[in-house]
């Protein structure tokens, strides 16, 4: 019997079946005409972004969102180019997200070809990995471990690059069903001789501080890490990415810390004798001056990725492993301990922690401008905390992440190691198409909203229902905060001058403008903008000079905050 | 680091077993650039197995970041194991490929180093001998040294291979 001959498009589109994808995010051009052609005979769902960076931070947001993994699809040269930014920013923040590439013809490959341009290297050190596929014949294996590899150990963006003749080729297909990879196993399963010391760390702490990151988040841990954190009676804080991890409204939450966490955050960190870091980096960001970082505390860290430990922190206690299997064994060695009257036990350490919550609590001065942080404070009131916020990048991001107490995990879609401004637009978009029914909401800037707002095309064309609210300070505002705080006021460069007036912009692209200049205009404009069942721009004309508190000075200690 | 101990920097060679395939070199060679890590010295062939290749990699530094450099190694995808030779007991060559100049008087006495290093001449000129020596480190430096008052035109070398001791 003659077997059947399958065209490189067409595997394409049955890997993306096989791997219970429905929707891709992307942009059309000459070198992938093929696979949009075999898109139309699908029933996957293309979303058309207005540029390729978005469709990658869209794909982004929905994995976000979703917990699955995105794809994104785009040309060859200008359009792989443009994916770059959404790459690094899914990279940073350990993001599955698969980008098909269209690539020239694979003869031509090397020649300086129209719209020729090496993406592989260029993504080399900003993707999980990459390839480039070179015959139809290993097509399906490389997509197929593109998807394993993008979601499974630690996750991150892959690209595949497929040249224009590949797609047009054709071989026989059989799915693969299972993919093996000699030298890619990662560790899931946490090494159990480490646990007992763990359980006696705990036993033996009269300070213990547990320590949530993104890595909760994306082993869909939050459960496990809420028991953990009730059972040994430990306050809890978190990086920007872990933010949701653990419930805001938890007695045991003491807010994120780091640059601008919270001052009994900042604070317990210095103090605890004992950190549970589960899912995080000791990014610069959080730890502020490293050497400083956490002096009188055991630190166990637990991580998919054995590069994270003893990365920039020394630690007692390293668990290589998967966050919610790792506390899932803790919760149940736990189970059988006598940890003793832990509510006695871990009284003073809580008290003196309410007390800094007490005196030093998340603060903001009201005047007759609209302050930012009000704006986000009425925003999660009204919204009863069950929005996804995706932000920009800036002040902006930094007060949703201060003022919306997230209570559940993939609530809060932000570029965090990139800080990639232009980010929340589109991934608001696809945060939208993963959950149709959820109440999407773009926390913006003024500045950043104009690096992706072709993207209310794209919101329009798909009736997607989400409301952008801009903090409309006039400027750069948290470049304009450095300059006010170490260069003298020197405000260089940091004005937003001839900025669109935004309520015309939304009404331009279909959408409902409004504006807020007043802080009694602020609840009304919110309930108008959430009642409106289609796209709505809110823009907050805000206290122009605002400035995100606590602030730690770049390079010092966390303990060293500017406050208000 | 925040760590006093495992401060002191040393040579650490570094065998690591790859996939044989196109890009796999620029990923390790790009990991050691983009983290601002050095390489002394580099080395590729392929193995018995042609889907393999060998890279013999020469680096500089402490404990912690020898640590790092392994764990970062190991992450990448296409690369199946690495191995630091330094706490171990190994064999390590590497050949250097020398052109002296080799004045009429001085003739001898190059032949003579040549001898006791155990060189060969594998090119004649007029004015110029080509030397190929094969050994650790330290001996091709001491050659070059003994060779240079006579006037070294220029050098190739290979940089470090190594494998570890099979036990006696
Ligand atoms: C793509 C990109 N370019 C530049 C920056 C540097 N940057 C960080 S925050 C910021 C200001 C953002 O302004 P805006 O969006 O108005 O937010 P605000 O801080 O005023 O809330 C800039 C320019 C960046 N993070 N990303
Ligand atoms: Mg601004």
């Amino acid at each position: 019997m003659r077997k059947i001959k399958t065209k490189g498009a067409k595997i394409i589109i049955d890997v993306l079946r096989e791997e219970g994808v429905d929707t891709l995010f992307g942009y059309p051009g000459g070198a992938v005409i093929d696979i949009y052609d075999q898109l139309a005979k699908s029933d996957l769902r293309h979303i058309m972004t207005r540029h390729e960076q978005a469709a990658v931070h869209a794909a982004d947001g929905y994995a976000r969102a979703s917990g699955k993994v995105g794809v994104c699809l785009v040309t060859s040269g200008p359009g792989a180019t443009n994916t770059v930014s959404g790459i690094a920013s899914a990279y940073m923040d350990s993001i599955p997200v698969v980008v098909l590439t269209g690539q020239v013809p694979t003869q031509l490959i090397g020649n300086d070809a129209f719209q020729e341009v090496d993406i592989v290297g260029i993504t080399r050190p900003c993707t999980k990995h990459n390839y480039l596929v070179k015959s139809v014949e290993d097509l399906g294996r490389m997509l197929k471990e593109a998807f394993h590899i993008a979601h499974s150990g630690r996750p991150g963006p892959v690209l595949v690059d497929i040249p224009k003749d590949v797609m047009q080729g054709s071989t026989v297909y059989t799915p693969i069903k299972e993919v093996q990879l000699k030298s890619y196993n990662p560790t899931y399963e946490p090494n159990v001789k480490q646990l007992p010391k763990v359980i006696k760390l705990i036993k033996e702490a009269r300070k213990p501080l547990v320590f949530a990151g993104g890595g909760v988040i994306l082993s869909k841990a939050s459960k496990e890490l809420t028991e953990f954190a009730r059972k040994i009676h430990a306050p809890v804080t978190s990086t920007l990415m872990g933010l949701g991890a653990y419930p805001a409204g938890d007695p045991l939450w003491l807010g994120m810390i780091g640059m601008h966490g919270t001052y009994r955050a900042n604070i317990s960190s210095s103090e605890c004798d004992l950190m549970i870091a589960v899912g995080v980096r000791f990014d610069d960001r959080v730890t502020g001056k490293v050497d400083a970082f956490a002096p009188h505390a055991q630190i166990i860290h637990i991580d998919i990725d054995p590069t994270s430990i003893r990365k920039n922190i020394s630690v007692s206690v390293p668990i290589v492993g998967d966050c919610k299997i790792t506390l899932e064994k803790l919760n149940r060695l736990l189970a059988d301990e006598d940890l003793g009257d832990l509510g006695t036990i871990r009284a003073p350490w809580l008290s003196r922690i309410d007390q800094w919550k007490a005196t030093k609590p998340l603060a903001y001065e009201q005047r007759d401008t609209i302050k930012p942080q009000f704006v986000v404070e009425k925003l999660w009131e009204l919204t009863k905390g069950q929005a996804i916020i995706a932000t920009e990048v800036g002040q902006n991001q930094m007060w949703a992440a201060q003022y919306y107490h997230f209570d559940q995990p993939n609530h809060f879609i932000t570029s965090g190691g990139l800080g990639c401004m232009g980010f929340g637009l589109p991934a608001a978009i696809g945060a939208q198409i993963a959950c149709p029914d959820k109440l999407v909401v773009d926390v913006a800037g003024d500045g950043s909203i104009q690096m992706n707002i072709q993207e209310m095309g794209t919101v329009m064309q798909y009736k997607l229902p989400i409301k952008v609210v801009i903090l409309n300070n006039g400027y750069l505002g948290m470049v304009r905060q450095w300059q006010q705080l170490f260069y003298d006021c020197c405000y260089s460069c940091t004005q937003m001058i001839e900025a669109p007036d935004f309520v015309r912009l939304a009404e331009a692209y279909g959408a409902v403008g409004l504006r807020a200049t007043k802080p009694a205009e602020v609840e009304k404009t919110i309930k108008k903008g959430l009642s409106t069942p289609k796209a709505v721009i809110m823009d907050f004309v805000v206290e122009r000079e605002e400035c995100v508190y606590p602030m730690v000075p770049s390079g010092k200690p966390i303990t060293e905050m500017l406050l208000v | 680091m925040n760590n006093n101990h495992n401060q002191e920097s040393r040579r650490h060679i570094l065998s690591m077993l790859v996939d044989n395939q196109p890009g796999v070199l620029s990923r390790v060679a790009g990991f050691f650039s983009g983290r601002g890590f050095n390489i002394d010295s580099l080395c590729v062939s392929e193995t018995t197995d042609p889907l393999v290749s060998r890279i013999t990699l020469v680096a500089e530094g402490d404990m912690n970041i020898l640590e790092q450099i392994k764990k970062q190694l190991n992450k990448l995808i296409n690369v199946i194991k690495v191995m630091d030779f330094t706490e171990t007991d190994y064999v390590q060559r590497e050949t250097a490929l020398v052109k002296v100049r080799a004045k009429p008087e001085n003739r001898a006495e190059i032949l003579r180093m040549a001898d006791i290093f155990r060189s060969r001449v594998v090119d004649v000129g007029t004015e110029f001998y080509t030397l190929e020596v094969t050994g650790d480190g330290g001996k091709i430096n001491a050659f070059l040294k003994l060779l240079k008052p006579l006037g070294i035109k220029e050098i190739a070398r290979t940089g470090a291979v190594a494998l570890a001791r099979e036990r006696k």
